[in-house]
């Protein structure tokens, strides 16, 4: 036994402090560089602005190194820095005083609040396994909130994407939420299933085919997708959410059948709806021909002035406070990226996508370290779900494929797809710690097995 | 399930290829072309936010640009806005620039490439970049009196230097006021464009060098004349036939002179004299014997159908393409489808004066940078040389003859021997002329080379001819920059 070393793993939380404090520079840095610009000085909110973002993110560090001391040191600095970042952009558009009032003391609330719950769910859920539960609740609570704005009165159209609930003075995209709901349910169910759905069934052209009361579930939520395209008119969360299914699937059953499956009932249906549906059409035309002059006046207009913003910003940007990004509509929300590309550059913008991809990276590492098929599959599926919100977002924005009312995590402007979004964050954070901790010696079948650990 | 896994990464890492290559086919590939859209007003409030450097005349500024408060940040002036419009344009933000404004851009918008270092300074020095000054090689005197002759008569006046080129004055009427197009009021602008686009008197065209060329007449002659002293067969004592009229070959039309009667009692003229009295009959006479080729390539020499920047863009004048001898005779003297701009009849004014040497025209004297140090300046140019020192001394004599003792009295100034020739452009029966005349002077030491063209007669109308209309205005010019 004595030749035998285990190695010990670090729990590497210096590594996370340190990198934190470069995020911090990176984020104070730029709003000192915006009050530079627009005012002339360095503000005068610095210390309490920056402060707040400072506090908030090592309160989440603290509780990190106390109950998940193991967990992946790279994904709350990367998430702090784009919070940052976004921050920085959302206070330098407050300055073009488009509203009235200002937008970034409200996303540094919408900040404390993701990163309290991040916090609260490390400290309450000590197993992510537990939550494989709550598979069914979770199906039940995510096709809800993903059905949310389609009920009268309660959902809004915004920019003809009918994705928004209005309650009292708040308004929110339930559709946010609706993703870690729908990523536990796809893992809980999929784990369960996975067997039958990847063992049975033709071989057809090389492809396993499955079982035709094995596709059920596939169909369901292919028309639930299609019904967000059609009923919701977004494509991005449409999008989203059938992709992260059969990318779940895939993972899941390992056959590549249910890709090629999944990926022509997604087309065949979004062609059916766009022979069918003007408005689907319109997105298409704004596409695929923005400069059209009757476009140009108005459908196209936003998606145009973010090509101009980008192109304006050229290699290097103009600098924070220098371009005008105050020309796009929703250069806060919608449009954040077109905004960074104006004034931050293609270096900045490059930078930018480099943090989300070590970001995804990380994720689907700890999918492929965590021991357990659930984990997997939820990490996976969140990891995966971050990466195809990014593209939905930049791609519409950069003209790869239709522009939807997505956000991008992080960067964009509105608490929905904030907290959501550091919940996904603490998620991940517990995940990680369980995939990289020393396995326990005793016997961790009883462990796993023992409920009443899951903090309820 | 890590092998799915870890395609799904690859997968991610595709899609996100994806968004790299799009972002950077935006900001990189086509930023170019999209930040030179029409429609994209970001790409001008950049160029607005540059303070655009000034045009400057004698070393003060004819337009220069003053800071507002507003989205574009600076505001561009024209100190004497019509006087100047022919030379320096307009630069606005609907409609683009402009004549200087627009031939200058990128010296005066500092994207020049001779300022990349001074840029890259800027960019690292925090310094607001801003545009180089150029200036022009116009004379503020000539030009105040080349507008203030033409009064408020349609037509264009320009300057010459004979000696390098450079144009003293450049005058264009009707004109424009071009701060209305530089407003940043863009309904403003709008309301200001329909109105100057719509007026039948065409006041954006510039007369001077573009717009629709005129029928040169008798100065033409000045071009015959150089064609048969180049051949070598004729001097300024040569006879030709002076008829009252000429009959033309296989025509049943004649060409008349000007005035009743013949050139002379005896019926011959001699080439100086003919000058002198403008006499129609003996230069469609010379012109027929000399042939197309030789009026042709002397008039390609003087520059017709040849492009000319300087830097603003000049519409090549012309002469016909293989007419018959009938039509080539009316050629001869101006008439038929010879079409010219003022600059270039001052051209072969100065061309003359220089003792057979064509200088470029040009505009732009020296581009400094901001701080004053000199970027470029402009080196006289030899453009071509259209006659033998000779040929051009016998013509000096007979424009000479023109103004002491022929058609252009008018332009007589006391004390400078002024070479000179009328030309009174026909266009239609019943129609008044266009009233021409071109001149030099000194003509032993010529300062100044000068054409004049007054629209429609002028003043006169259907009276007018070069010598009452045209040469007072060209003599008011040559004393602006004589008595110096």
């Amino acid at each position: 036994m004595a030749l035998v070393t285990s190695v010990v793993p670090r729990t590497r939380r210096n590594v996370e402090l340190v990198l934190l404090v470069l995020s911090f520079a990176v984020a104070l840095g730029a709003y000192a560089l915006v009050g530079i610009a627009e005012t002339g000085h360095v503000p005068a909110d610095m210390i309490t602005v920056g402060g707040g973002l400072v506090l908030l993110t090592l309160a989440l560090h603290v509780v990190t190194r106390l109950r998940a001391p193991y967990a992946d040191p790279v994904i709350l600095p990367i998430a702090t820095a784009i919070n940052g970042i976004g921050l920085v952009m959302i206070h330098r558009l407050d300055f073009v005083g488009r509203y009235g009032h200002s937008l970034a003391p409200r996303q540094l609330m919408w900040t404390a609040v993701g990163i309290v719950a991040a916090v609260i769910l490390i400290l309450l859920l000590h197993d992510h396994r537990g939550l494989s539960r709550y598979t069914y609740t979770a199906m039940t609570l995510g096709l809800v909130l993903l059905l949310l704005p389609l009920v009268p009165k309660l959902g809004m159209t915004l920019n003809g994407a009918r994705i928004w609930i209005r309650v009292g003075p708040f308004s929110f995209q339930p559709g946010e939420l609706a993703k870690i709901a729908l990523a536990v349910f796809f893992a809980g169910y999929l784990v369960t299933a996975r067997d039958s759905l990847s063992l049975v069934g033709k071989k057809v052209l090389g492809l396993q085919l499955p079982r035709g009361r094995d596709i059920g579930p596939l169909l369901l939520s292919w028309a639930v997708s299609l019904g967000v395209l059609v009923f919701e008119r977004d494509l991005g969360t449409s999008l989203l959410f059938f992709g992260l299914f059969v990318a779940l699937l895939y993972v899941a059953t390992e056959r590549m059948s249910w890709i090629v499956i999944g990926l022509s009932l997604f087309v065949g249906g979004a062609v059916v709806a766009w022979s069918l549906f003007s408005h689907v059409q319109v997105r298409v035309a704004i596409w695929l021909h923005p400069f059209t002059p009757e476009l140009l006046q108005g459908q196209s207009y936003q998606l145009v002035q973010g090509l101009y913003g980008m192109a304006s910003g050229g290699l290097l940007g103009t600098g924070l406070g220098q371009g005008s990004p105050g020309k796009i509509p929703q250069s806060e929300s919608d449009f954040v990226y077109a905004s960074l590309g104006e004034e931050l550059g293609l270096t900045g913008l490059f930078a930018v996508l480099v943090l989300y991809i070590l970001l995804i990276e990380r994720g689907l590492r700890t999918a492929i370290g965590v021991r357990d098929g659930f984990g997997k599959l939820l990490v996976g599926g969140v990891s995966f779900s971050l990466a195809l919100q990014v593209f939905v977002v930049v791609g519409g924005v950069t003209r790869v494929i239709p522009l939807t009312g997505l956000t991008l995590p992080f960067l964009a402007y509105g608490g929905s797809s904030l907290v959501s979004n550091w919940v996904i964050v603490g998620l991940l954070l517990r995940i990680s710690d369980s995939a990289r901790k020393p396995a326990p010696e005793p016997d961790p079948v009883a462990k796993a097995s023992r409920p009443e650990e899951v903090a309820a | 399930m890590n092998a799915p896994l870890r395609r799904l990464g690859v997968v991610v890492a595709m899609l996100f290829s994806m968004l790299l290559a799009s972002t950077t086919y935006i900001q990189f590939v086509q930023a170019d072309n999209l930040n030179s859209r029409p429609g994209n007003s970001r790409a001008l409030e950049k160029e607005y936010g540059r303070e655009r450097g000034p045009i400057l005349v004698g070393g003060q500024p004819v337009v220069d640009s003053v800071k507002v408060d507003d989205d574009y940040g600076y505001q561009r002036r024209y100190r004497r806005g019509p006087e100047y419009a022919a030379v320096t344009g307009y630069y606005s933000l609907v409609y683009g620039a402009s004549a200087m404004e627009g031939a200058a851009d990128s010296y005066l918008s500092g994207t020049a490439d001779q300022l990349f270092y001074r840029r890259l300074a800027d960019l690292f020095t925090g310094r607001q970049p801003q545009g180089a000054s150029v200036s022009l090689t116009i004379s503020a005197k000539a030009q105040k009196a080349a507008w203030d002759a033409l009064g408020d008569q349609r037509g264009a006046v320009v300057a010459i230097e004979p000696k390098s080129g450079k144009i003293l004055a450049m005058v264009s009427k009707p004109s424009y006021d071009p701060n209305l197009l530089a407003s940043h009021d863009r309904a403003k602008v709008a309301a200001a464009w329909e109105t100057l686009t719509a007026d039948a008197e065409r006041p954006l065209e510039n007369r001077a060098i573009a717009s629709r060329l005129y029928p040169p007449g008798s100065v033409f002659k000045l071009v015959t004349a150089a064609a048969a002293l180049s051949s070598g067969e004729y001097t300024a004592e040569s006879q030709l036939p002076g008829p009252a009229k000429l009959k033309l070959p296989e025509s049943t039309t004649t060409l008349p002179n000007d005035f009743s009667g013949a050139c002379s009692r005896t019926g011959k003229v001699s080439l100086a004299d003919a000058l002198r009295i403008s006499c129609n009959t003996a230069f469609g006479a010379l012109g027929m014997t000399l042939g197309t080729e030789a009026v042709l390539s002397q008039a390609e020499d003087f520059g017709f159908d040849h492009a000319l920047e300087i830097p603003l863009q000049v519409t090549p004048s012309s002469f016909p393409v293989d007419p018959s001898q009938a039509q080539l005779a009316q050629s001869a003297i101006g008439q038929f489808d010879v079409r010219v701009t003022p600059l270039q009849v001052a051209m072969i004014a100065a061309a003359i004066a220089n003792g057979g040497t064509l200088m470029k025209p040009n505009l732009v004297d020296t581009i400094n940078g901001a701080n004053l140090d000199v970027i470029h300046r402009e080196k006289p140019q030899k453009l071509s040389e259209p006659l033998s020192e000779d040929a051009a001394a016998a013509l000096t004599a007979m424009m000479v003859g023109v103004v002491e003792n022929g058609t252009g009295k008018k332009a007589q100034i006391s004390g400078v021997s002024v070479a000179g020739k009328t030309g009174t452009a026909q266009q239609g029966e019943g129609d008044p002329p266009h009233a021409w005349f071109t001149a030099f002077a000194p003509a032993d030491d010529p300062q100044i080379a000068i054409a004049v063209v007054v629209e429609d007669g002028g003043r006169l109308g259907t009276r007018a001819s070069g010598g009452a209309v045209a040469a007072p205005i060209a003599k008011a010019v040559m004393q602006a920059v004589l008595r110096t």
